[in-house]
């Protein structure tokens, strides 16, 4: 029988995998890599719900979650190249400075 | 008979998808996660097929596994990474708390649908998920946010030219 509920446990083991690679991970590309999984399996809820329902406001939020995450990447990227410029590292754990 | 082709895609692309996405967490070399992650966009981009979301399939196809893998990999090879950049330490103990905690909130959310009980499709109608029935919506009831999306792209691409310029 074809229902919501395979969809959205689905999409919570992808949230899961992406949160743990972004607690466990400490390449800032790889980070945001698992950033970009969670905003996925967000959009993959909004269209199982959007189907179950019958209604199509669900695809309209996954068209703009698919918008910021393409404007995030293009941010979070600039400052990974501006962090590698001046540090010349790619490790979370030695760009602290606002931790002193 | 139909729900049950049905049931056996979703498990076609389930399984691969949950493979590539534990690709991009265990992979030790960015380009290897990278490549993982716009396998595990094209599987999504199956599922949402499956769901009769054909327009935000192929944006997802367009977009994620096209332009923003894209720029992954050009900053990934613009930056040259060295090998003492790609060895991951150890993990400490605060980072397994983190991934049990990630584990926790996969069983949280697994309870809460099981007790939800069963969500069985509503029928719906050959306008669902096409490109006319959706941009109708973002046009009438979502003009406001679709405008401002047009802001936040254009304030984003400023913003990146900025942020990555060596001098302004």
């Amino acid at each position: 029988m074809a229902e919501a509920n395979h969809y959205l446990a689905l999409a919570a083991v992808i949230f899961a995998i992406g949160l743990a690679g972004v607690v466990a991970k400490r390449n800032i590309l790889v980070v945001f890599m698992c950033v970009e999984l969670m905003l996925n399996a967000a959009n993959l809820t909004f269209l199982a719900f959007a189907r179950a329902q019958g209604t199509m406001q669900g695809h309209a939020i996954a068209f703009f979650v698919i918008a910021v995450a393409a404007a995030e990447a293009a941010v979070g990227l600039a400052i990974v190249i501006a962090v590698f410029r001046t540090r010349g590292t790619l490790w979370m754990d030695e760009v602290s400075s606002l931790k002193n | 008979m139909a729900d049950r082709a049905e049931l056996l895609v979703f498990w076609i692309l389930a399984v691969p998808l949950l493979v590539s996405s534990v690709g991009v967490v265990v992979s030790r070399n960015p380009v290897n996660a990278a490549i993982s992650l716009v396998a595990a966009f094209f599987f999504l981009a199956g599922i949402y097929v499956l769901l009769v979301a054909h327009l935000v399939a192929f944006l997802q196809v367009l977009v994620y596994a096209g332009a923003i893998m894209v720029v992954f990999l050009f900053v990934i090879m613009l930056l040259a990474l060295r090998d003492e950049n790609l060895k991951e330490a150890r993990l400490k103990a605060m980072q397994w708390a983190g991934i049990a905690g990630a584990a926790g909130v996969a069983v949280v959310v697994a309870q809460a649908i099981q007790a939800a009980g069963r969500m069985p499709w509503k029928t719906v109608g050959p306008e669902f998920g096409t490109v006319r029935a959706v941009g109708k919506l973002l046009f009438t009831q979502y003009l406001l946010p679709f405008e401002a999306t047009s802001v936040l792209l254009l304030v984003a691409i400023v913003g990146a030219v900025v942020v990555a310029k060596p001098r302004i």
